[in-house]
């Protein structure tokens, strides 16, 4: 590579962001969108890394979720707890932020928490592929969120709906202001909803990247390998952590469309 | 003459994405500013703290999320302008 | 130069999904390969939690509730039991306390009664003998009497004799039962 010869030692953080065919090499040249080039692309069938390491999530999910449940024990093992516990903890976030009206979505919130969860901690083994990185994926699950939130509120709530953005209690000239201040905000929510998310993972990985790649200058070596192990626990954290925010803040907009106008 | 400036052009990119980071810095001090004011309203009433994570933990996603945007802007300028 | 270098570099790290450079985060050609791949991991992660799982958990939930509720009932009826069997129990024990009393007390009367009637029937036989020694003694005692005056009259007869007098014996006998009387 050029940057080993240039720099003496080479660091790709994003190179564990590549998404690749499982079953084929791309050849070069044969997918250069620049030059309308598409023949070598990934098609949208593909089984890609991407695939392999959902396919893993939702197995891990299913492994946890329905065969850890499956001795519906009045005394629950080791692993059905776990289970109830995070049942538990998500059907109470729901019915707290929400209120009572939100419960029946709760099979939707416990679904975006479950992937968002699993992806990130599968993304933390070494050599895998964290998913929810992507930003094609969160904005992806960030505007099922944000659609299915304004299609519900205007069904369920009608015209209505959009009195959020009218703020009774503000002076009255102030009213269009904050209207428009309102209105761009919700707007912003599934930017900012996705992009955190994909950030904050694509942020963590590359860091960690880069600090082990600062392992093969011996002076250094150890140094970085301490740097890595302390960030690896706080991307653990966080890995947990955003799938928290997310499932939380996925609950928080749910609650302007289900709990009315009002604000 | 060309190569000069195509270096002057990664030369700005590279200060623009250093320029950046900074804005970092902001999001720290303020995920710092919501944590430390949480536990210092936690130890006035710790009673109702446990009622308040849920605000704590959307309060500091708020806050770093501006942070990651700056981040985010480094990274375009870094691989892909 | 070192532009080249660096595109080489950027090239060589996103050849494999053969974009030109950049992060992979901004390749749209793998877009709507990674958005079909979602939706359906996120379908099949629905419909398994919505079939299966969660109601799954809901009902063990639920029938644990329930199960804690219907022991808390038990545990109380049979506390309840509990009470009612003790306080039968210190009934039973206090009739049967009541009950040995009462048997105590009539042995106690029996055996007084017994004892009493003994008492008097030794009493009237002690008393009997008593009578029986005392009419002996009696007896005894007017035997040595009349043995006494015999022997003093003799005597004084004798005496009388010895001395020469004549004995009358009324004379004598109304002499010593005067003297034994005296």
């Amino acid at each position: 590579m050029t940057d080993v010869a240039e720099t003496g030692f080479a660091i790709h953080p994003m190179d564990q962001f590549i998404v690749k065919p499982i079953f084929r090499e791309i050849e070069p040249g044969t997918c250069v969108p620049a030059e309308d080039i598409y023949e070598g692309c990934i098609k949208w069938y593909e089984i890609t890394n991407v695939t392999v390491w959902m396919a893993l999530a939702v197995l891990a999910i299913v492994a946890l979720m329905v065969f850890g449940s499956a001795g519906r024990a009045t005394i629950p093992s080791r692993i059905q707890s776990v289970c109830e516990m995070i049942y538990g903890f998500i059907y109470k976030m729901v019915e707290d932020v929400t209120g009572h009206d939100g419960v029946k979505y709760f099979p939707y919130v416990m679904t975006l928490f479950l992937f968002i969860l699993f992806s990130n901690l599968l993304g933390l083994l070494p050599m895998s592929f964290t998913t929810t990185s992507h930003v094609a994926v969160t904005v992806t699950l960030a505007l099922l969120v944000f659609l299915g939130v304004t299609i519900l509120g205007l069904v369920k709530n009608g015209i209505g709906f959009l009195g959020m953005f009218w703020v009774s209690s503000a002076p009255l000239a102030l009213r269009p202001v904050l209207a428009i201040i309102e209105v761009i905000s919700y707007f912003v929510r599934p930017v900012s909803h996705s992009i955190r998310l994909a950030g904050n993972l694509m942020a963590g990985h590359a860091v960690m990247k880069v600090f082990a790649g600062f392992a093969s200058m011996a002076v250094i070596s150890p140094v970085a390998v301490g740097a890595v192990t302390a960030i690896y626990g706080l991307e653990l954290l966080v890995a947990v952590v955003q799938a928290y925010v997310f499932t939380i803040l996925t609950c928080v907009y749910l609650k302007d469309a289900v709990g009315g106008a009002h604000h | 003459m060309e190569a000069e400036v195509a270096q002057l052009a990664l030369m700005g990119k590279y200060i623009g994405a250093g320029l950046a980071a900074i804005g970092l810095g902001g999001a720290g001090i303020g995920v710092g500013n919501i944590a430390g004011n949480f536990l210092a309203g936690a130890l006035r009433n710790p009673s109702a703290a446990p009622s308040q994570t849920a605000n704590l933990f959307v309060g500091i996603a708020f806050a770093e999320a501006l942070g990651i945007f700056s981040f985010l802007i480094a990274l375009l300028l870094m691989f892909a302008v | 130069m070192a532009t080249e270098a660096h595109e080489a570099a950027a090239g060589a790290a996103a050849h494999g999904a053969g974009q030109s450079a950049g992060m992979p985060q901004l390749d749209t050609t793998t877009y709507i390969n990674q958005i079909v791949w979602l939706l359906v991991a996120l379908v099949v992660i629905y419909l398994v939690l919505r079939l299966v799982a969660l109601p799954r958990i809901g009902g063990v939930l639920a029938e644990r509730s329930s199960t804690i509720t219907k022991d808390l009932a038990a545990a109380e009826e049979l506390k309840q039991k509990a009470v009612a069997a003790e306080k039968a129990y210190n009934e039973a024990l206090a009739k049967a306390r009541d009950e040995a009393g009462k048997i105590v007390a009539k042995a106690k009367a029996e055996i007084q009664a017994d004892l009493d009637a003994a008492t008097a029937k030794a009493d009237v036989e002690i008393g009997a003998k008593v009578a029986e020694s005392e009419a002996r003694i009696a007896e005894i005692r007017a035997g040595a009497l009349d043995s006494v005056t015999e022997v003093a009259k003799d005597t004084a007869k004798e005496i009388i004799a010895a001395l020469g007098g004549k004995a009358d014996a009324r004379s004598v006998t109304a002499a010593v039962n005067a003297r034994l009387k005296g």
